[in-house]
């Protein structure tokens, strides 16, 4: 039963924090539990389809199906997530505003709302298909072993989500007007952190060089065993021994990110002076 | 949405990317690796250090199996009754270990290279 919960923690953790983090970004927008949820209940179903589908996932591309799947749905959430950010920096203004204003119903966050449940979704669904064959495995053998492994899965999902709800909450706790701004910064990492993930899978599939089979090695302060290294590496996607290319996909996805968020965000100042200069002039203007 | 089509180029490369694998990989040695009973055979795997290596795992056991090694920096799941390729290396000179993690207890094995 300890097995099972432990097992099923890591894996439950990792999308938990996602969660948490989707639900700090999107405080006040209309629905979003239903959003939020959906993602998990569609990346379960696609999780048991990918499980399901396992061994010919495996087989495909010449023996590493596995990793390019693994790689291409962490690159997706990247995308996702940046398109997130870069939506944020043209109208999160309005939304943050539209929030105080109006309490709790804010109807301009339909649009990344749908991105984010996707974006649990896809971490739900990673997380999810290995969890799927664990349990599958579980229960497929020692029939005396399933009450064990319901409460060890239970526990385990329950522990991951606790740690999440933790997040959440201690979230919350920052001012509305800060809000945003950290959940930014939060998903940025986690964006980063994903990308790395992805080169690995990668690397591992002998497509991209490793360039470097350990940049720093870190496991003596933080191991990826324990909790605080899981934790680290779905929040700023820390691991203990990086392999070159992962550094460069992390800055370049930070960097790439940053910058397309800081050129929208230019955008939005240069026509919002020019409408407050429009507005402000003598001349009697039709109001729109 | 735009979003999810913008990732289909970069599937598209990654996918063509791994279907030339195999012609730059052709002359890689291969180690077997058998899951039986929620056991590695061999537990203990000779390697030459410095190529590049490919690990073949066959499971047979009829549930599935996670390949796990933080030394090697690999993981892969295997169905039950199935297999899969690793591939590992260059090593340098040690001991690294690998478990499978779906039944850690038993499932341990070390690859040494030499």
């Amino acid at each position: 039963m300890l097995a099972t919960a432990i097992i099923v923690f890591r894996e439950a953790l990792e999308a938990a924090l996602v969660v948490s983090i989707v639900l700090a970004a999107t405080r006040g927008v209309i629905r979003r539990g239903l959003w939020v949820s959906g993602g998990v209940f569609g990346g379960l179903l696609g999780a048991t389809a990918v499980a399901f589908f396992a061994d010919v996932i495996a087989a495909a591309a010449s023996g590493v199906g596995q990793e390019l799947f693994n790689a291409t749905v962490l690159f997706v959430a990247v995308i996702m997530l940046g398109w997130h950010n870069v939506w944020m920096s043209r109208h999160g203004r309005e939304l943050a505003s539209s929030l105080k204003s109006a309490g709790e119903a804010v109807r301009g966050g339909a649009r990344p709302m749908r991105v984010l449940a996707a974006v649990v979704g896809v971490a739900v669904l990673r997380e999810g298909s290995e969890l799927v064959l664990f349990l599958y495995g579980v229960a497929a053998s020692e029939s005396g072993e399933s009450s064990g492994m319901l409460t060890g899965a239970l526990t385990g999902v329950g522990a991951g989500v606790a740690i999440g709800a933790a997040l959440y909450l201690g979230l919350l706790r920052i001012p509305s007007s800060r809000l945003f701004t950290v959940t930014g910064w939060m998903i940025l990492l986690l964006a980063a952190g994903m990308a790395s993930q992805g080169a690995a899978f990668l690397v591992q599939a002998d497509i991209l060089p490793a360039l470097g089979e350990s940049v720093w090695d870190t496991t003596a302060l933080v191991s990826d065993q324990g909790v605080a290294g899981r934790v680290l590496h779905t929040l700023i996607g820390y691991t203990p021994r990086p392999y070159g290319i992962q550094v460069v996909f992390y800055l370049v996805a930070l960097g790439g990110i940053l910058t397309l968020m800081k050129i929208v965000n230019r955008t939005r100042h240069t026509s919002s002076n020019a409408e407050a200069a429009l507005n402000s002039s003598t001349t009697p203007q039709p109001s729109n | 949405m735009k979003q999810a089509l913008a990732s289909i180029p970069l599937m598209l490369i990654a996918l063509g990317a791994g279907l030339s694998a195999p012609y730059v990989l052709a002359a890689d040695d291969t180690f077997t690796l058998v899951i039986k009973d929620h056991r590695f055979d061999p537990a203990q795997l000779d390697v030459p250090a410095g190529k590049k290596l490919k690990l073949l795992v066959k499971n047979l056991d009829t549930t599935p199996e996670e390949f796990e090694s933080h030394d090697l920096k690999r993981e892969k799941v295997i169905a039950g009754n199935g297999q899969a390729t690793i591939s590992i290396g260059p090593l340098k000179p040690g001991t690294y270990k690998f478990v499978g993690e779906y039944h850690e207890a038993t499932a341990q094995g070390r690859i040494v290279a030499k």
